[in-house]
Protein backbone atom coordinates (compact mmCIF):
# COMPACT_ATOMS: atom_id res chain seq x y z
CA UNK A 1 0.00 0.00 0.00
CA UNK A 2 2.56 2.56 -1.35
CA UNK A 3 -0.33 5.03 -2.31
CA UNK A 4 -0.56 7.99 -0.76
CA UNK A 5 -3.57 7.32 0.66
CA UNK A 6 -2.40 5.48 3.85
CA UNK A 7 -0.32 8.03 5.40
CA UNK A 8 -1.10 6.29 9.38
CA UNK A 9 -0.46 2.91 8.56
CA UNK A 10 2.76 1.00 8.25
CA UNK A 11 3.54 -1.65 5.46
CA UNK A 12 3.26 -5.63 6.26
CA UNK A 13 6.09 -7.45 7.11
CA UNK A 14 6.80 -10.98 6.82
CA UNK A 15 9.35 -12.54 8.32
CA UNK A 16 11.43 -9.23 8.45
CA UNK A 17 10.29 -8.84 4.75
CA UNK A 18 8.70 -5.17 4.32
CA UNK A 19 6.02 -5.50 1.25
CA UNK A 20 4.55 -2.46 -0.39
CA UNK A 21 1.38 -4.14 -0.95
CA UNK A 22 -1.13 -6.11 1.26
CA UNK A 23 -2.33 -7.76 -1.60
CA UNK A 24 -0.54 -11.21 -2.61
CA UNK A 25 -1.47 -12.85 -6.04
CA UNK A 26 -1.42 -16.37 -7.19
CA UNK A 27 -0.34 -17.23 -10.59
CA UNK A 28 -2.28 -20.20 -11.66
CA UNK A 29 -5.15 -20.58 -14.14
CA UNK A 30 -3.81 -17.22 -16.27
CA UNK A 31 -4.78 -17.23 -20.35
CA UNK A 32 -1.13 -16.77 -20.90
CA UNK A 33 1.96 -15.81 -18.43
CA UNK A 34 1.77 -12.34 -20.46
CA UNK A 35 -2.05 -11.88 -19.00
CA UNK A 36 -0.68 -12.88 -15.07
CA UNK A 37 2.34 -10.32 -15.30
CA UNK A 38 -0.29 -7.48 -16.66
CA UNK A 39 -2.90 -8.19 -13.91
CA UNK A 40 0.39 -8.41 -11.32
CA UNK A 41 1.44 -4.83 -12.19
CA UNK A 42 -2.49 -3.87 -12.20
CA UNK A 43 -2.66 -5.44 -8.77
CA UNK A 44 0.20 -3.27 -7.64
CA UNK A 45 1.33 -6.31 -5.29
CA UNK A 46 4.94 -7.38 -5.11
CA UNK A 47 4.27 -11.08 -3.71
CA UNK A 48 2.90 -13.54 -5.83
CA UNK A 49 2.97 -17.42 -4.85
CA UNK A 50 3.92 -20.14 -7.51
CA UNK A 51 4.02 -23.68 -7.84
CA UNK A 52 6.74 -26.10 -8.48
CA UNK A 53 6.03 -28.61 -11.18
CA UNK A 54 8.02 -30.93 -13.99
CA UNK A 55 9.83 -29.64 -16.40
CA UNK A 56 8.00 -30.80 -20.09
CA UNK A 57 11.44 -32.40 -21.61
CA UNK A 58 9.49 -32.91 -24.49
CA UNK A 59 9.23 -29.51 -25.09
CA UNK A 60 12.21 -27.26 -23.29
CA UNK A 61 11.41 -24.72 -25.27
CA UNK A 62 7.94 -23.26 -23.92
CA UNK A 63 7.46 -20.22 -22.30
CA UNK A 64 8.62 -20.03 -18.47
CA UNK A 65 6.70 -17.71 -15.69
CA UNK A 66 10.03 -16.34 -14.95
CA UNK A 67 10.40 -14.99 -18.76
CA UNK A 68 7.17 -12.94 -17.83
CA UNK A 69 7.44 -11.92 -14.08
CA UNK A 70 11.43 -11.40 -12.86
CA UNK A 71 12.25 -12.95 -9.40
CA UNK A 72 14.47 -9.97 -8.70
CA UNK A 73 11.58 -7.24 -9.13
CA UNK A 74 8.62 -9.63 -7.26
CA UNK A 75 9.11 -12.08 -4.18
CA UNK A 76 8.15 -15.51 -5.01
CA UNK A 77 6.36 -17.13 -2.62
CA UNK A 78 6.45 -21.18 -3.86
CA UNK A 79 3.65 -23.03 -2.56
CA UNK A 80 3.20 -26.72 -1.75
CA UNK A 81 -0.14 -27.51 -3.43
CA UNK A 82 -1.24 -30.85 -4.34
CA UNK A 83 0.72 -32.05 -1.54
CA UNK A 84 -1.61 -34.47 0.45
CA UNK A 85 1.27 -35.37 3.33
CA UNK A 86 4.09 -33.61 5.13
CA UNK A 87 6.71 -35.01 3.87
CA UNK A 88 5.81 -34.51 0.57
CA UNK A 89 5.56 -30.63 1.48
CA UNK A 90 8.85 -30.59 3.08
CA UNK A 91 10.36 -32.62 -0.33
CA UNK A 92 8.91 -29.56 -2.56
CA UNK A 93 10.19 -26.94 -0.61
CA UNK A 94 13.45 -27.92 -0.75
CA UNK A 95 13.74 -28.17 -4.38
CA UNK A 96 11.53 -24.67 -4.15
CA UNK A 97 14.68 -23.48 -1.83
CA UNK A 98 17.17 -24.74 -4.35
CA UNK A 99 15.33 -23.34 -7.63
CA UNK A 100 14.61 -20.12 -6.09
CA UNK A 101 17.49 -19.75 -3.37
CA UNK A 102 15.14 -18.19 -0.49
CA UNK A 103 13.32 -19.66 2.14
CA UNK A 104 10.35 -17.65 2.52
CA UNK A 105 7.33 -20.34 1.80
CA UNK A 106 3.70 -21.36 1.73
CA UNK A 107 2.45 -24.28 2.79
CA UNK A 108 -0.84 -25.83 2.19
CA UNK A 109 -1.12 -29.03 2.78
CA UNK A 110 -4.50 -30.31 1.46
CA UNK A 111 -6.86 -33.33 2.25
CA UNK A 112 -10.08 -34.30 0.13
CA UNK A 113 -9.49 -32.40 -3.62
CA UNK A 114 -13.28 -31.99 -3.51
CA UNK A 115 -13.35 -28.77 -1.08
CA UNK A 116 -9.54 -28.77 -0.76
CA UNK A 117 -9.55 -28.31 3.09
CA UNK A 118 -5.93 -28.16 4.61
CA UNK A 119 -5.19 -31.38 6.94
CA UNK A 120 -4.34 -29.35 10.02
CA UNK A 121 -2.87 -32.14 11.83
CA UNK A 122 -0.51 -33.00 8.63
CA UNK A 123 -0.34 -29.22 8.46
CA UNK A 124 1.27 -29.02 11.87
CA UNK A 125 3.54 -31.40 11.35
CA UNK A 126 5.14 -30.17 7.87
CA UNK A 127 5.05 -26.58 9.55
CA UNK A 128 7.28 -27.91 12.32
CA UNK A 129 9.37 -29.61 10.11
CA UNK A 130 10.11 -26.98 7.82
CA UNK A 131 10.70 -24.48 10.62
CA UNK A 132 13.19 -26.95 12.03
CA UNK A 133 15.00 -26.79 8.18
CA UNK A 134 15.60 -23.02 8.24
CA UNK A 135 12.53 -22.01 6.11
CA UNK A 136 10.26 -19.33 6.80
CA UNK A 137 6.63 -20.06 6.67
CA UNK A 138 3.22 -18.89 5.85
CA UNK A 139 0.63 -21.42 6.21
CA UNK A 140 -2.60 -21.91 4.70
CA UNK A 141 -5.09 -23.47 7.34
CA UNK A 142 -8.62 -23.34 8.43
CA UNK A 143 -10.19 -20.50 9.93
CA UNK A 144 -9.71 -22.60 13.60
CA UNK A 145 -8.37 -20.19 15.90
CA UNK A 146 -6.67 -23.02 18.25
CA UNK A 147 -4.64 -24.44 15.56
CA UNK A 148 -3.86 -20.88 14.50
CA UNK A 149 -2.37 -20.45 17.84
CA UNK A 150 -0.72 -23.92 17.69
CA UNK A 151 0.98 -22.74 13.99
CA UNK A 152 2.43 -19.99 15.61
CA UNK A 153 3.87 -21.73 18.36
CA UNK A 154 5.47 -23.94 15.96
CA UNK A 155 6.96 -20.78 14.16
CA UNK A 156 4.54 -20.03 11.53
CA UNK A 157 5.68 -16.78 10.21
CA UNK A 158 2.49 -15.96 8.80
CA UNK A 159 -1.52 -17.31 9.62
CA UNK A 160 -3.00 -18.14 6.44
CA UNK A 161 -6.83 -18.71 6.82
CA UNK A 162 -9.38 -20.39 4.23
CA UNK A 163 -12.02 -17.47 3.74
CA UNK A 164 -14.05 -20.53 2.14
CA UNK A 165 -12.75 -23.20 -0.43
CA UNK A 166 -9.73 -22.58 -2.56
CA UNK A 167 -11.14 -21.43 -6.13
CA UNK A 168 -15.07 -21.12 -4.62
CA UNK A 169 -15.03 -17.22 -4.84
CA UNK A 170 -17.49 -17.45 -1.93
CA UNK A 171 -16.16 -14.89 -0.09
CA UNK A 172 -15.46 -14.80 3.96
CA UNK A 173 -18.07 -17.51 5.06
CA UNK A 174 -16.77 -17.73 8.94
CA UNK A 175 -15.96 -13.91 10.33
CA UNK A 176 -16.19 -14.45 13.79
CA UNK A 177 -13.66 -17.32 13.00
CA UNK A 178 -11.34 -14.78 11.42
CA UNK A 179 -11.63 -12.27 13.96
CA UNK A 180 -10.84 -14.38 16.53
CA UNK A 181 -7.51 -15.66 14.79
CA UNK A 182 -6.83 -11.87 14.59
CA UNK A 183 -7.12 -10.99 18.01
CA UNK A 184 -4.82 -13.55 19.30
CA UNK A 185 -2.42 -13.73 16.36
CA UNK A 186 1.55 -11.75 17.22
CA UNK A 187 2.36 -12.77 13.08
CA UNK A 188 0.33 -11.51 10.24
CA UNK A 189 -3.04 -13.32 9.23
CA UNK A 190 -3.34 -12.93 5.74
CA UNK A 191 -6.50 -14.74 4.34
CA UNK A 192 -6.09 -16.91 2.29
CA UNK A 193 -8.31 -18.75 -0.52
CA UNK A 194 -12.68 -17.48 -0.69
CA UNK A 195 -12.58 -14.08 -2.57
CA UNK A 196 -14.46 -13.97 -5.43
CA UNK A 197 -14.74 -9.99 -5.73
CA UNK A 198 -13.56 -6.34 -4.84
CA UNK A 199 -16.24 -6.57 -1.56
CA UNK A 200 -14.46 -9.46 -0.27
CA UNK A 201 -11.16 -8.82 0.32
CA UNK A 202 -12.87 -5.13 2.29
CA UNK A 203 -14.64 -7.56 4.28
CA UNK A 204 -11.74 -9.49 5.38
CA UNK A 205 -9.19 -6.33 5.56
CA UNK A 206 -12.45 -4.31 7.88
CA UNK A 207 -12.10 -7.44 10.08
CA UNK A 208 -8.25 -6.65 10.74
CA UNK A 209 -6.33 -8.89 8.45
CA UNK A 210 -3.15 -7.65 7.81
CA UNK A 211 -3.36 -8.88 3.97
CA UNK A 212 -5.32 -11.02 1.51
CA UNK A 213 -4.50 -13.47 -0.81
CA UNK A 214 -5.81 -14.43 -4.11
CA UNK A 215 -5.42 -16.21 -7.46
CA UNK A 216 -8.82 -16.78 -8.97
CA UNK A 217 -10.95 -13.58 -8.57
CA UNK A 218 -8.45 -12.26 -10.58
CA UNK A 219 -7.62 -14.87 -13.09
CA UNK A 220 -11.20 -15.88 -13.57
CA UNK A 221 -12.66 -12.29 -13.68
CA UNK A 222 -14.29 -11.48 -17.44
CA UNK A 223 -11.41 -8.80 -17.14
CA UNK A 224 -8.36 -10.23 -15.07
CA UNK A 225 -6.74 -6.63 -15.51
CA UNK A 226 -9.64 -4.74 -14.15
CA UNK A 227 -10.40 -7.08 -11.35
CA UNK A 228 -6.39 -6.95 -10.30
CA UNK A 229 -7.04 -2.81 -9.86
CA UNK A 230 -10.19 -3.81 -7.95
CA UNK A 231 -8.72 -5.75 -5.47
CA UNK A 232 -5.78 -3.31 -4.62
CA UNK A 233 -8.72 -0.27 -4.55
CA UNK A 234 -10.48 -2.98 -2.23
CA UNK A 235 -7.70 -3.78 0.05
CA UNK A 236 -6.82 -0.16 0.57
CA UNK A 237 -10.76 0.49 1.03
CA UNK A 238 -11.00 -2.08 4.09
CA UNK A 239 -7.85 -1.41 5.60
CA UNK A 240 -8.56 2.07 5.78
CA UNK A 241 -11.67 1.23 7.32
CA UNK A 242 -10.51 -0.76 9.07
CA UNK A 243 -8.19 1.55 10.85
CA UNK A 244 -10.32 4.35 10.79
CA UNK A 245 -12.68 2.12 13.03
CA UNK A 246 -16.25 1.91 12.24
CA UNK A 247 -19.53 3.43 13.40
CA UNK A 248 -21.47 0.83 15.97
CA UNK A 249 -24.14 -0.76 14.15
CA UNK A 250 -28.18 0.76 15.34
CA UNK A 251 -31.28 -0.54 15.65
CA UNK A 252 -33.43 2.18 14.15
CA UNK A 253 -32.86 5.38 12.40
CA UNK A 254 -30.38 8.60 13.44
CA UNK A 255 -30.48 11.50 11.40
CA UNK A 256 -27.85 13.20 9.79
CA UNK A 257 -28.85 16.55 10.09
CA UNK A 258 -29.91 18.57 13.46
CA UNK A 259 -33.67 18.56 14.99
CA UNK A 260 -33.40 22.07 16.37
CA UNK A 261 -34.34 25.23 14.22
CA UNK A 262 -37.39 22.71 12.03
CA UNK A 263 -39.26 25.78 10.70
CA UNK B 1 30.34 -45.28 -26.43
CA UNK B 2 28.60 -46.79 -23.47
CA UNK B 3 25.24 -45.43 -22.68
CA UNK B 4 23.19 -46.42 -19.36
CA UNK B 5 19.49 -45.67 -18.37
CA UNK B 6 18.23 -43.32 -15.89
CA UNK B 7 14.96 -42.04 -14.95
CA UNK B 8 13.78 -38.60 -15.90
CA UNK B 9 10.72 -37.20 -14.12
CA UNK B 10 9.12 -40.46 -14.43
CA UNK B 11 10.42 -41.33 -17.94
CA UNK B 12 13.14 -44.14 -18.46
CA UNK B 13 15.90 -42.51 -20.98
CA UNK B 14 19.49 -43.69 -22.18
CA UNK B 15 21.93 -41.12 -22.27
CA UNK B 16 26.09 -41.49 -22.27
CA UNK B 17 27.74 -43.08 -19.61
CA UNK B 18 30.13 -40.72 -18.07
CA UNK B 19 28.00 -37.68 -18.24
CA UNK B 20 27.85 -35.03 -15.20
CA UNK B 21 24.60 -33.16 -14.60
CA UNK B 22 25.78 -30.07 -16.09
CA UNK B 23 26.17 -32.01 -19.18
CA UNK B 24 22.74 -33.80 -19.17
CA UNK B 25 21.13 -30.42 -18.55
CA UNK B 26 22.49 -29.44 -21.67
CA UNK B 27 21.81 -32.44 -23.24
CA UNK B 28 17.96 -32.18 -22.01
CA UNK B 29 18.69 -28.10 -23.60
CA UNK B 30 17.94 -26.96 -20.18
CA UNK B 31 18.86 -23.83 -18.54
CA UNK B 32 20.34 -24.66 -15.54
CA UNK B 33 19.51 -21.47 -13.69
CA UNK B 34 15.84 -21.96 -14.15
CA UNK B 35 15.58 -25.30 -12.86
CA UNK B 36 15.98 -27.27 -9.42
CA UNK B 37 17.48 -30.76 -9.77
CA UNK B 38 16.48 -33.82 -7.27
CA UNK B 39 18.58 -36.99 -7.38
CA UNK B 40 17.63 -39.99 -5.83
CA UNK B 41 15.28 -37.89 -3.28
CA UNK B 42 17.99 -35.93 -2.50
CA UNK B 43 18.52 -32.20 -3.49
CA UNK B 44 21.70 -31.52 -6.32
CA UNK B 45 22.60 -28.23 -5.03
CA UNK B 46 23.60 -26.26 -7.73
CA UNK B 47 27.02 -25.16 -6.78
CA UNK B 48 27.59 -29.31 -7.31
CA UNK B 49 26.51 -29.81 -11.14
CA UNK B 50 29.83 -29.95 -12.36
CA UNK B 51 30.89 -32.27 -10.01
CA UNK B 52 27.87 -34.78 -10.07
CA UNK B 53 28.35 -37.78 -12.10
CA UNK B 54 25.04 -39.09 -13.54
CA UNK B 55 25.20 -42.70 -12.52
CA UNK B 56 23.03 -45.87 -14.08
CA UNK B 57 19.49 -46.12 -12.46
CA UNK B 58 19.49 -42.95 -11.19
CA UNK B 59 16.05 -41.51 -10.66
CA UNK B 60 15.78 -37.46 -11.56
CA UNK B 61 13.55 -34.94 -11.12
CA UNK B 62 13.67 -31.27 -12.68
CA UNK B 63 11.28 -28.98 -11.81
CA UNK B 64 10.71 -25.64 -12.14
CA UNK B 65 8.67 -22.73 -10.71
CA UNK B 66 5.09 -22.63 -12.97
CA UNK B 67 1.95 -20.83 -12.00
CA UNK B 68 0.01 -21.77 -9.30
CA UNK B 69 -2.28 -20.03 -6.12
Amino acid sequence: MSDAASKTDTPLVVAGRTLNSRLIIGTGKYKSYAQNAEALVASGADMITVALRRVNLSDPTQERLVDHIDPKKYVFLPNTAGCFTGEDAVRTLRLAREAGGWDLVKLEVLSDPKHLYPDMEETLRATDMLVKEGFDVMVYCSDDPVYAKKLEAAGACAIMPLGAPIGSGLGIQNSVNIRLIIEEAKVPVIVDAGVGTASDAAVAMELGCDGVLMNTAIAEAKDPIGMARAMKHALIAGREAYLAGRMPKKRYADPSSPLAGLI
Amino acid sequence: MSRIEVTVNGETRSVPADLTLTGFLELLELDPRKVAVERNLEIAPRSQYDAIKIAAGDRLEIVQFVGGG
